[in-house]
């Protein structure tokens, strides 16, 4: 039924409220299965926001659409109490950000994942200050091509995000944090893991102004989130007025031929780290 | 490039295959002209194929005639813009014939940015004995020349030659996705993701912006224009759809700009039925008027609607395509294909609409009997001596013979474009990369 290497997922008809079946407005059930679904659906259009082709301008009127789903997934999110609780667990471990491009992001071996997509040089009018930043993305999305496959939630294929709970590096980088995790929001232990999956599928568009401190798990997952990611506004602006650089800017950059590449070796963390090193001196921690 | 392959069925009734053709590239768009004769498809590559209708034969007047190769050019070349450094795709969007006026054939094709017209025209005769150059072409020493001679058109072999006219370029920032000749002849409209413009075909430096949705913040933008079209009749008046489902029909003398319509047309959604995929299902891929101009035709990701312009707030008929789909949205959206753009037509007596599917599926319905049809454009399917044989989709339970799963459908085969003759029972069908033409037998 599906293009080749597309994996199926959640379309059992069996399955209580599926994501595509009918509710009605009063019958929302906050089922675990209904929450699952929704916030990986909002992964996936986030990621599909992001995956846009580079060689030619990407098709506003599907990314339009994109866009109002991702809307109406946070405007649901929001009526459930969901969202406050997602963008809190965000915000706890935020750090103060800077608004340039997240080079940074794709040279962190933690971050990889999100940046295992590779970008192409920017479009059109970068801002000034980013343009040292600009060459090590070009750099960075050189090696990032090579980016450990198990970290990299594209790999199995190219445009989609990983399944639910399907990528063995995620699973275990989320055992390891989970712990933390539920410290800080104990609230809702059953969100949190969802959100974080997001970010990782995501991962950050800021970059922070010293090094992130390696202390925490926790903290290093999330020193790059910013919530306002999630906020949709920006992404828009990000794919037409290229000049003010939005969260979803630097993934916009991405190409669709490098996305094959993605699911190779190991070779290339010792780049990362050499790449690291360099980042490291240029943001001057 | 090309291979046609002329099936001659004779066969008593039901459609059968007379032609069938590859391209290279796939077909990106399928266009009759006015008259039938003509049939332009364009494709991926920038290139326009025109298939011309065959007379029919004097030996066997019970046959129709074929379509052959009329003429092949590069409409398009793919282009850079420096500025955004992004390729600008040469695929044609789409193709619109004008009406004939004298022996040359025009058309407007389109990609994502520039709108060219090209005339196509017959050349059969060539001219022979000039006084001044040779036959080769090579000019000859006037001092030589001792008699006048007039030259004598002689007959040739047909050379069919297409020439670009006018080209309109620099209006759209946004992609083009319509273009629409107006019934004055003179003017048409162009439409893109937030704008449409009107051009008059004799000026390029300049087109008249009619509608402009785009907002003053970007990031407010929640709605883009999918597809226009001008009325058959009424000059002043053009509808366009939207990514929301809606239809909005402005009428030009109204005001300079239309961004006001003078109608608008929604059908009030189910709360019932309400979903996370119920916008993007409900954008309209492709709007048509009826021939007669009193209807119109609107094509959403699962069902065809037929709408009065008389009447705003729901369609008149609204005809399911393969409402099997419904509840594989989820995945349909995972895969992108709840996002493909199917086109929708009219037959020449406005009685029978025709849509494309997945699996190579086209439906057709008849709006009298209310019968619909679903066929497949495949190779198997045409067979020699073979009618098209109707399909169907097992939606659940037991699969009867003959029958489809749904989890069986290919969704990389996909029937976005088809045309209707605008007299005869003809239709073209672009399958990818293949063209099939199919026919019903006079008899």
């Amino acid at each position: 039924m599906f293009a080749k290497g597309t994996k199926r997922k959640f379309s059992d008809p069996g399955e209580e409220p599926a994501l595509g079946a009918e509710l009605g407005p009063v019958v929302r059930p906050l089922s675990s299965t209904y929450s699952l679904q929704r916030q990986s659906l909002l992964d996936m259009s986030l990621i599909k926001l992001q995956l846009c082709h580079m060689l030619v301008e990407p098709n506003l009127c599907r990314s339009v659409l994109i866009a109002n789903t991702v809307r109406q997934i946070q405007e649901e999110m929001t009526q459930d109490g969901t969202w406050q609780i997602m963008t809190q667990a965000l915000a706890a471990a935020q750090c103060p950000a800077d608004r340039l491009v997240a080079t940074e992001v794709l040279c962190r071996p933690s971050e990889a994942l999100a940046a295992a997509q590779s970008p192409k040089p920017l479009p059109a009018g970068p801002e000034e200050e980013e343009e040292e930043e600009e060459e090590e993305v070009v750099v960075a999305a050189a090696m990032e091509e090579d980016v450990d496959s198990e970290a990299n939630p594209l790999s199995s294929s190219s445009f989609l995000p990983a399944p639910f709970g399907a990528e063995p590096g995620w699973e275990d980088e989320e055992d390891d944090s989970e712990d933390e995790d539920s410290e800080e929001c104990p609230s809702d232990a059953e969100d949190v893991p969802d959100s974080r999956r997001g970010d990782q599928v995501f991962g950050t568009f800021e970059i922070k102004h010293p090094a992130p401190p390696p202390d925490p798990a926790l903290e290093e997952l999330f020193s790059d989130v910013d919530p306002s990611y999630y906020d949709l506004d920006t992404v828009l602006t990000g794919m037409q007025s290229t000049p003010k650089m939005g969260p979803y800017d630097l993934l916009d950059s991405l190409s669709p031929h490098a996305a094959p590449a993605l699911s190779t070796g190991t070779s290339c963390r010792s780049d990362l780290n050499e790449l690291d090193h360099i980042m490291e001196i240029i943001v001057g921690s | 490039m090309f291979l046609s392959e002329n099936r001659r069925e004779e066969n008593k009734n039901g459609k059968m295959c007379s032609l069938f053709c590859f391209s290279a590239d796939i077909i990106s768009t399928v266009e009759f002209n006015y008259s039938g004769e003509l049939l332009a498809t364009g494709d991926k590559g920038g290139r326009v194929v025109i298939f011309q209708h065959e007379q029919e034969s004097k030996n066997r007047p019970h046959l129709r005639g074929e379509y052959n190769v009329y003429s092949t050019f590069q409409s398009h070349e793919p282009e850079f813009d420096y500025l955004k450094s992004l390729e600008i795709e040469e695929k044609i969007n789409k193709i619109r014939w004008l009406p004939q006026q004298n022996a040359a054939h025009f058309l407007l094709s389109t990609n994502d940015k520039t709108i060219k017209l090209w005339k196509i025209s017959e050349r059969d005769k060539r001219a022979e004995g000039y006084n001044l150059k040779d036959e080769d072409g090579r000019l000859l020493d006037p001092f030589r020349i001792t008699s006048l001679r007039v030259p004598v058109l002689l007959p040739m072999d047909l050379m069919v030659e297409a020439s670009p006219r006018r080209i309109f370029a620099n209006a759209h920032t946004y992609h083009i996705n319509s273009i629409s000749v107006n019934s004055d002849h003179e003017t048409y409209l162009s439409a893109d993701d937030l704008r449409i413009n009107l051009w008059h075909l004799e000026i390029t430096d300049r087109s008249f912006n009619i509608v402009d949705i785009k907002p003053a913040n970007m990031e407010e933008l929640t709605e883009v224009i999918t597809a226009a079209e001008c009325h058959p009749h009424q000059c002043n008046v053009f509808v366009y759809s939207s990514s929301k489902g809606t239809i909005r029909l402005c009428d030009m003398r109204a005001a300079a700009l239309c961004d006001r319509h003078s109608k608008f047309f929604e059908e009030p959604e189910d709360p019932s039925s309400r979903s996370f995929f119920s916008e993007i299902i409900s954008s309209i891929s492709d709007v048509k008027f009826s021939h007669s101009g009193r209807y119109m035709m609107t094509r959403d990701y699962l069902s065809v609607k037929v709408w009065d312009l008389n009447m705003e707030n729901r369609p008149v008929e609204t005809y399911q395509v393969h409402e099997y789909l419904r509840s594989k949205l989820c995945s349909l959206y995972e895969n992108d294909c709840i996002f493909d753009k199917f086109e929708c037509c009219w037959n020449g007596s406005d009685s029978a609409i025709m849509t494309g599917s997945y699996n190579n599926f086209f439906r057709m319905f008849d709006r009298n009997t209310r019968r619909d049809i679903t066929l497949e454009a495949s190779r198997e399917s045409s067979k020699p001596r073979a009618t098209l044989k109707p399909r169907k989709v097992s939606t659940g339970g037991k699969r009867k013979k003959d029958e489809i799963s749904v989890d069986s459908l290919d969704f990389n085969k996909k029937i976005l474009h088809t045309a209707w003759h605008p007299k005869d029972n003809v239709i073209a069908v672009a399958a990818t990369n293949n063209l099939y033409i199919f026919q019903d037998k006079i008899n």
